[in-house]
């Protein structure tokens, strides 16, 4: 991450359609050069976000820093921005080479400088043999990788993604994803990247804001996001398979434990965000992966006796279900494992690594 | 059992293993009773809705005697095509008798800048309600759609005084904004419909960059605007042509269209009922929209489909 002053600054920013509030006092700073990744459930308001920092919608308050000028009242083409959509939005009836320059012809930037940017975006973007074609020729992957021409052409500071992987196939987002950080290591440009994909996130960011209801809940480097989530909406948002969650009593005194039915798993290991004041219902929560199982569980701070309910094979690993303390309980284990329904197995983990919730209002502990 | 033998028999032995396993492949066509009596019933029905126009035609290529003998639906014994040319350049409406051919002109005259226009205006309303939305865009929306059920005769006579103080009243451009302003609320709502389901990030990527309103509009919209354009030409090309009412109102008497030529000519009572050279001219009259329609009645069905669903 480049230290070297704020690219985009969003300060107290707050919007709303009419009397629906979606956006509230957001503030957001952006380093040059970085990789923020806005990440959310559909409607959370990281595509209106993407929209306002663009220009494309109007605000109702707050006030927005492009390159340490104010551009909140500025159109979107003078606010030093290139941006690229879900749908690609490519001109349908111009070539490749059209769509390309249509901004800089709209700019009035003369005829041999356009040629100049259009053979670098292509260069880079490897789009040169497509450049007379029509969009409707291109297949989906060249079509994004037009679209992102469009916003290379452009020269800006600030690439803006509204989700743009989303529109096509599995392999094919891979391979893009793999391409788009590519990019952004040869470019050095800030990108705010919007999606709802977790994966995408974690491989592209250098810090993830995670969105909800319009608030930023958590906006940090994805480790930390994925190891010690704010609240339980992070928690549960990012991880494929799902974090563990088992409710439970948080029991005072030294060292603090946690029971739920009649297990009690001692925390003197967990780090506590703050003091521990008396007791009350909470929620742990525990990674799939970081819970260990046969020989290895004994050296666990906390282990126990449990029985294989039911396995998912997923390829590269297995998923395990099966109970604790009453509840249902994943855990990961290598796909050589063979474990059959009603195995007994022994389990333990780390209440180091766990994450433990207030059940009322879902904030960490 | 020889070789041969297995193998002559092994068709029927699959086809036998076929049978016994139950339905395989593509399912069988048959056709039946009901669908041959649906066809012949339809086919029918076509031939029974055509029998006027096979009367019109065959009565405009018969001379008078041998229509008098009443002999409705016989081929003409000796086909003339001298109603055809009576009808364009001699048939008299009222007192002059220079025939359908200054009516046509005249049609012509009203019908290309009425729909020019008309679809200009309708395609930049269209666009700017859709793009540009403003406070009380959608209530001018909603009141443009109620134009198209106000009925016609409850502004006639308001349009009229209006038009007559600007002293357009009976002339050529009267008529045409006449005809422009009536095809607003439909044409409107027909560009809006297309506009909003196109993907609107294709707007925004346009004012990314740097496009204004009139670019935006000219550069991306308009080459896009093929398809519903071509079903606006339609909708008010045969509406305009067909037009009776605003034409003999608002168009004056030396711009009378072809359709009130028409009536003039076929109501005119002297002498001799024409009746050949009556339906020459009713033919002539709807040769224009039935031309319109058998060339791009495709592009029509589709245009009015995209209409009517995405609303």
């Amino acid at each position: 991450m480049a230290e070297n002053g704020t690219s985009v600054s969003i300060q107290d920013l707050s919007l709303s359609f009419g009397a629906v509030p979606v956006l509230h006092t957001l503030n957001l700073d952006v380093a040059e050069g970085e990789f923020i990744v806005l990440l959310g459930p559909s409607g959370c308001g990281k595509s209106t976000l993407l929209n306002c920092v663009a220009g494309l919608l109007d605000i109702s308050e707050g006030r927005i820093f492009i390159k340490g000028k104010n551009v909140t009242w500025e159109e979107p083409k003078d606010r030093g921005i290139g941006m690229v959509f879900q749908s690609y939005a490519l001109y349908p009836q111009m070539t490749v080479e059209k769509n390309l320059s249509f901004g800089l012809r709209v700019a009035g930037i003369p005829k041999d400088e356009i040629a100049k940017r259009i053979a670098r975006a292509a260069e880079i973007l490897q789009i040169e043999p497509l450049l007379q074609r029509k969009p409707a020729a291109l297949s989906g992957g060249q079509r994004q990788r037009v679209a992102i021409g469009r916003a290379l052409v452009r020269d800006v500071d600030v690439f803006l993604f509204d989700e743009p992987l989303s529109n096509l196939d599995a392999k094919l987002r891979s391979e893009l994803r793999v391409e788009i950080k590519l990019l952004h290591r040869k470019l050095q440009n800030t990108m705010i990247y919007v999606t709802h994909d977790q994966i995408e996130a974690m491989t592209l960011a250098d810090r993830i804001a995670v969105m909800k209801g319009g608030v930023i809940q958590q906006l940090d480097a994805p480790q930390t996001i994925y190891n010690r989530p704010v609240n339980r909406f992070v928690a549960g948002f990012l991880g494929s398979p799902a974090m563990n969650f088992i409710e439970g009593q948080l029991e005072g005194g030294t060292p603090a434990a946690f029971k739920t039915g009649d297990v009690s798993i001692s925390l003197d290991r967990y780090a506590f965000d703050g003091a521990v004041n008396g007791s009350g219902a909470c929620v742990l929560g525990i990674r799939p992966e970081h819970v260990v199982f046969g020989e290895a569980a004994n050296s666990m701070p906390f282990a126990t006796d449990a029985a294989v309910e039911i396995v998912e094979p997923m390829g590269s690993d297995t998923l395990v279900w099966t109970k604790l303390g009453g509840r249902n309980f994943s855990f990961r284990v290598e796909a050589e494992k063979t474990l059959r329904n009603g195995d007994p197995v022994r389990i333990g983990f780390d209440p180091a690594r766990a994450s433990l919730f207030d059940a009322q209002s879902g904030n960490r502990m | 059992m020889t070789a041969a033998q297995i193998t002559a028999t092994q068709p029927i032995q699959n086809a036998l293993d076929q049978a016994a396993a139950g339905p395989y492949g593509a399912k069988p066509r048959h056709v039946s009773a009901g669908r041959i009596g649906l066809y012949a019933f339809l086919i029918v029905a076509a031939l029974f809705f055509l029998i006027p126009v096979y009367i019109m035609i065959v009565t405009s290529l018969k001379g008078m005697p041998e229509i008098r003998l009443g002999h409705l639906f016989n081929l003409p014994g000796e086909p003339t095509f001298q109603p055809w040319l009576d009808a364009w350049l001699h048939a008299c409406t009222g007192r002059d008798c220079n025939g359908l051919s200054p009516g046509f002109y005249n049609s012509v005259k009203i019908t290309l800048p009425s729909v020019a226009i008309s679809i200009i205006c309708a395609s930049i309303n269209g666009y700017a309600l859709t793009f540009w939305p403003y406070k009380g865009a959608n209530l001018l929306f909603g009141l443009l759609v109620f134009g198209a059920f106000v009925p016609y005769q409850v502004v006639i006579y308001p349009l009229i005084i209006g038009l007559s103080s600007v002293g357009l009243f009976a002339t050529l451009p009267g008529i045409i904004i006449v005809h422009t302003i009536f095809g607003m609320p439909i044409l409107t709502l027909l560009f809006r419909n297309f506009y909003a389901a196109l993907p609107v990030e294709l707007f925004k990527a346009a004012r990314v960059d740097g496009a204004g309103f009139w670019r935006i509009f000219f550069h991306i919209m308009l080459p896009m605007s093929v398809p519903i354009t071509v079903v606006a030409i339609i909708l008010q090309v045969t509406g305009i042509w067909n037009d009776f009412l605003f034409g003999v109102v608002f168009a004056g008497r030396s711009n009378w269209p072809m359709t009130v030529q028409l009536n003039n000519i076929v109501n005119t009572t002297t002498g001799v009922r024409e009746y050949n050279v009556n339906m020459a001219a009713t033919i002539l009259t709807a040769a224009v929209p039935l031309l319109i329609y058998f060339i791009s009645g495709r592009w029509f069905v589709r245009g009015i489909a995209a209409g009517a669903v995405k609303g």
